[in-house]
């Protein structure tokens, strides 16, 4: 008799939806894939290549890819393209990946903290938040990259500081229009503590479409991390992350492009596929969209 | 299949087999799958339905309106013999407001919030008759005080949100019927709107149909509503008419197992705890995935083998009424 | 034999306006209302947009604290109970809102939602939560299998069946329906209804339930309490109140419903209330439906009726029906 022996019934079981709707998102498992290699090639990049990153080789300049032991060629100074790649992986990846973890965790605790305490509470990080928000992305950075000493640390610090108003404002608004839904007012005619309801209710509900946002910053942090390298206020050579090998490279642009335009393409790649995963996790976070 | 022959009156638009649909992103639904109606000079007609039964997609199909990935597909809308389908999208503009007025359901949003009341009614002549925005302007405040506007030529001056939502609901009756069309449809005028405030608007709908012998095409889920408006009912079900009467059959003496349903379901002002509530049982069909046959069937309490095999169609069963059920002749009871 | 359950004395609730301005006046939401509901019984609460009901629901189920006045439930202080002693009191009542969907959490399963309240006042383990929302599942007219899905998975009416289980897990001796069945479809509403009443029988529940839709609140209630601007204006048996309403407002209110019988009723016997309701921003001065009413005496433009008991279980606040000695005092 009941109206519900009417609707389809649902192939995938609780557990596995999440992963099933990410399962058939390609394009996001493809970023995913691709990632995780470059990820992976970077966390191992001591065990593996034959070359060392920083070894000048100047019988063997400007190689082209598919020269023979150096499958992507040499740059100015012989140095293996591949191996230079792998290795400023290492610090492109940190600095796109940590300051964006790290500024979301802060921002998205000052961010609730300000929607759902309300009052003055609210009105001091905000304030706060809005005058690190007056800044311009990169001056801000520029600024605190040029107080500290350069390096990766001090790009990691200055791009989260960057991003927490970003965040913040997001977790925020978010917040603002959860406590709002008749579900927290139902769970608190039923008796929830506010504790209980921040954390059961509205931070669940205020969690994904941050995870969504910082995993699409994390593409674009990449990109700013390789303009501060680029400007000089990132890491020092001879170490170089995708952007200060963009960066030197250029000079050299007509007589041997793959020196720039590789890192150019993996930075181009990478936080394109950032940008992917963002949307496939989405997607996958929400049951409401999880099937189709 | 066959429409009423309904007396008195002279036809003003007659819509035969319209069929809209939307898709194929949204899996190609048939929001609208065959209707036929007939507005006559004088009478409103009421179409009535659950949510999602295709009476706001019957409207704008009429009115041209549909978007894509909406696309009428099928049937004829016929304004003195002419067919409305076949005619270009400014002949469409021509005839929208000048010979066909509409009024929707929402009149917040139906109204351009940077534009004063006065100078939205003007608009609206302008677009249709050669007169000086001067003249346009006075007709407006002539037309917010026909429909009840008080200190009309003041308030024609402030903008929409300065209004309540039963003040709207006039200023938008007030545009539709600018140019005095001979055709008003009505979408869920009343819908976002407290009783006290509806019956005003109920009025004044009558009053000016009346006054102006046009005809009234009157969209509402209400069958409160239906019985104190119209003269003739459709009663649609997914898309479909599933029984057409004039207002007295339909409530006295209805054929189709749904109308029965349906009147079974009011909850009436008079009755009383004691009064059996009898609902229908199920939920209305996913139009992405039609039950075949009569759309009610899954739902229907005296459904047969038939009912699933084919599509009943709309028959004539007496002068005025038609029912789309195959066992409309027998004498059901009421389970 | 009748046993009071629900004590509302004097609640008023005043809230700073909306939007921002140099002039906010305070929006007087709800205006010194008492009622008390007995158990087993419905009191419906009817009256038009913006009037203070879903105010008051909040107000009765102490989700917002009033500026006055208070609520005991069975004999013990709601309002301004301590924490321990308010947390355990929400267990015997219990809401069901209008918007059923965004009333349960998006990222909870149905049978999460449904047995959060146990969760939320710490009673019992995971499997005998789990066991619970199992049972009103199929108690209200769902599968256990659905228990794994989500809410967005369900239309309108099934979403109401489980908030109608959520507020049921409690045991609660009170439901309040915010307007519980006004979005759905006629079908599926009647469906919902027939459900509501059904477990009250069998559950021996009172209900308040607040609709704008007077012929849905006569359909279920006992008793119906008339408000207007914040006030109620009128409460009675739900028979006598509709066949022969006291205050002039009750009486504009049934007039404008249309009746689904053509031959009773066509719209132009449709009753015209007068003017346009009064805004609880800027309310008049005396009874606030003075400006609106055909009867009003010289007294209604400066004081405010209080409410008066007409005849057993009847009051109404209203000078025509004050009695004489009030009447009197109130011109004084
Ligand atoms: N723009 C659109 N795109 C896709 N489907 C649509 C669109 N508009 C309407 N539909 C579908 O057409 C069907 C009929 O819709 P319609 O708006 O006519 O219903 P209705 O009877 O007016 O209901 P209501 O009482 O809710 O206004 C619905 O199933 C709806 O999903
Ligand atoms: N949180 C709030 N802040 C400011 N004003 C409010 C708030 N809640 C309600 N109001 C105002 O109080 C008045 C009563 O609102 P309430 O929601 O109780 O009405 P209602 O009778 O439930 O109306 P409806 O039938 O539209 O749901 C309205 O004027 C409303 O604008
Ligand atoms: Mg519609
Ligand atoms: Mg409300």
């Amino acid at each position: 008799m009941s109206a519900a022996q009417i609707a389809p019934p649902r192939p995938f079981r609780q557990r596995h939806w999440r992963l099933a709707a990410f399962g058939r998102d390609w394009a996001a498992v493809a970023a995913a894939l691709l990632l995780l290699t470059i990820g992976g090639m970077a966390v191992l990049a001591p065990l593996i290549g034959a070359y060392d990153p920083y070894e000048a080789n100047n019988l063997l300049r400007f190689a082209p890819p598919g020269a023979p032991g150096h499958s992507l060629g040499t740059d100015q100074q012989g140095r293996d393209m591949l191996a230079r790649l792998v290795w400023g992986g290492r610090v492109s990846l940190l600095v796109g990946v940590v300051p964006t973890v790290l500024a979301s965790i802060i921002g998205l605790g000052l961010g609730i903290l300000a929607g759902y305490a309300r009052g003055i509470v609210d009105q001091i990080i905000m304030r706060v938040l809005d005058v690190l928000f007056a800044f311009p992305m990169v001056l801000l950075a520029i600024a605190v990259a040029g107080v500290l000493t350069p390096g990766v640390g001090t790009e990691i610090v200055s791009i989260t500081i960057v991003l927490i108003p970003y965040v913040g404002r997001l977790a925020r608004t978010a917040t603002l229009s959860v406590v709002t839904m008749p579900y927290i007012e139902a769970a608190r005619a039923a008796g929830g503590s506010p504790l209980a309801i921040l954390l059961r209710y509205v931070l669940p509900n205020v969690l994904s479409p941050i995870v969504v946002y910082a995993t699409t910053l994390m593409g674009l942090m990449i990109v700013v991390g390789s303009g501060l390298s680029f400007l000089g206020l990132g890491v020092q050579p001879p170490v170089a992350d995708w952007g200060a090998m963009v960066a030197d490279g250029r000079v050299v642009l007509r007589r041997a492009p793959h020196v720039t335009v590789l890192p150019g393409v993996v930075i181009l790649a990478v936080s394109l596929a950032f940008n992917f995963l963002g949307d496939g996790l989405r997607d996958a976070l929400d049951p409401r969209t999880g099937r189709r | 299949m066959t429409g009423p022959s309904m007396s008195g009156g002279d036809i003003a638009l007659d819509v035969r087999n319209l069929r809209t649909r939307f898709g194929p992103q949204h899996g190609g639904v048939i929001a609208v799958d065959g209707v036929s109606l007939t507005l006559r000079r004088g009478r409103t007609t009421a179409l009535v339905g659950e949510s999602g039964s295709g009476k706001s997609v019957t409207a704008l199909s009429i009115m041209g309106l549909i978007e894509p990935p909406g696309r009428v597909i099928d049937g004829t809308v016929l304004l003195d013999g002419r067919d409305l389908r076949t005619a270009s999208d400014r002949e469409m503009e021509a005839i929208r407001g000048a010979r066909i007025g509409m009024v929707f359901q929402d009149p917040l949003t139906s109204l351009n919030p940077a534009l004063t009341i006065g100078s939205q009614i003007a608009e609206t002549i302008l677009a249709h008759e050669p007169v000086s925005a001067a003249a346009a302007h006075a007709r407006a405040v002539t037309l917010l005080e026909h429909v009840g506007v008080a200190d009309a030529a003041a308030r024609a001056q402030d903008y929409p949100h300065h209004f309540s939502g039963g003040m709207r609901q006039r200023v938008l009756i007030a545009a539709a019927i600018a140019c005095r069309p001979g055709i008003i449809i009505a979408d869920e005028p009343t819908t976002a709107l407290d009783v006290t405030v509806q019956a005003k608007i109920l009025r004044l709908l009558h009053d000016l149909q009346q006054e102006m012998h046009a005809s009234l095409l009157l969209i509402t889920h209400d069958l409160g509503v239906v019985a104190s408006m119209a003269d003739d009912v459709l009663v649609m079900y997914a898309g479909r008419v599933l029984e057409h009467a004039d207002v007295d059959t339909l409530f006295h003496a209805p054929k189709h197992p749904y109308t029965r349903a349906l009147l079974g379901c009011i909850a009436g002002i008079e009755d009383d705890r004691t009064a059996p509530l009898q609902p229908i049982e199920g939920l209305p069909p996913d139009l992405r995935n039609p039950p075949p046959g009569c759309r009610f069937a899954p739902r229907c309490v005296h459904a047969v083998a038939a009912c699933t095999a084919a599509v009943p169609a709309l028959q004539t069963i007496a002068d005025g009424h038609s029912v789309a059920c195959f066992r409309a002749m027998e004498a059901l009871g009421d389970d | 034999m009748t046993e009071t359950l629900l004590t509302v004395a004097g609640l008023s609730k005043s809230f700073r306006a909306r939007g921002t301005g140099l002039f906010r006046r305070p929006v007087r939401a709800v205006s010194d209302v008492s009622f008390t509901l007995q158990r087993g019984e419905t009191l419906g609460l009817v009256g038009e947009s913006g009037c203070g009901k879903s105010t008051l629901a909040r107000l009765v189920l102490n989700l917002i604290p009033p500026d006055s006045g208070h609520v005991t439930i069975g004999g013990d202080a709601f309002t301004r109970a301590g924490r321990e002693a308010q947390r355990r009191l929400r267990r015997r009542m219990q809401i069901v809102f209008q918007d059923a969907l965004s009333s349960l959490n998006p990222r909870m399963t149905v049978g999460v939602n449904i047995a959060e309240p146990l969760r939320l006042q710490g009673i019992g383990n995971a499997a005998e939560r789990r066991e619970a929302a199992h049972g009103l599942l199929e108690r209200v007219g769902l599968r256990v299998q659905d228990a794994e899905r989500y809410p967005h998975e369900f239309s309108g009416g099934q979403c109401q069946r489980i908030a109608i289980a959520r507020a049921l897990i409690l045991k609660p001796d009170i439901v309040v329906f915010d307007e519980a069945v006004s979005a759905l479809d006629v079908s599926i509403r009647a469906q919902i209804l027939r459900l509501v009443l059904d477990l009250q029988q069998q559950l021996g529940l009172s209900y308040i339930f607040i609709s704008h839709d007077l012929g849905v609140v006569k359909r279920v209630s006992d008793r119906i309490a008339v408000m207007y601007l914040g006030r109620i204006v009128e409460i009675g048996p739900a028979d006598e109140l509709v066949r022969g309403p006291l205050h002039p407002y009750a009486e504009a209110l049934l007039r404008a419903i249309p009746i689904a019988d053509p031959r009773r009723m066509r719209v132009r016997d449709l009753g015209l209330a007068e003017g346009e309701a009064a805004s609880p921003m800027n309310p008049p001065d005396g009874c606030a439906f003075h400006q609106r009413c055909t009867r009003q005496l010289a007294i209604c433009a400066s004081d405010i009726p209080a409410v008066h008991h007409v005849s057993p279980g009847r009051s109404t606040a209203c000078f025509l029906h004050a009695s004489p000695a009030a009447s009197r005092q109130a011109a004084d």
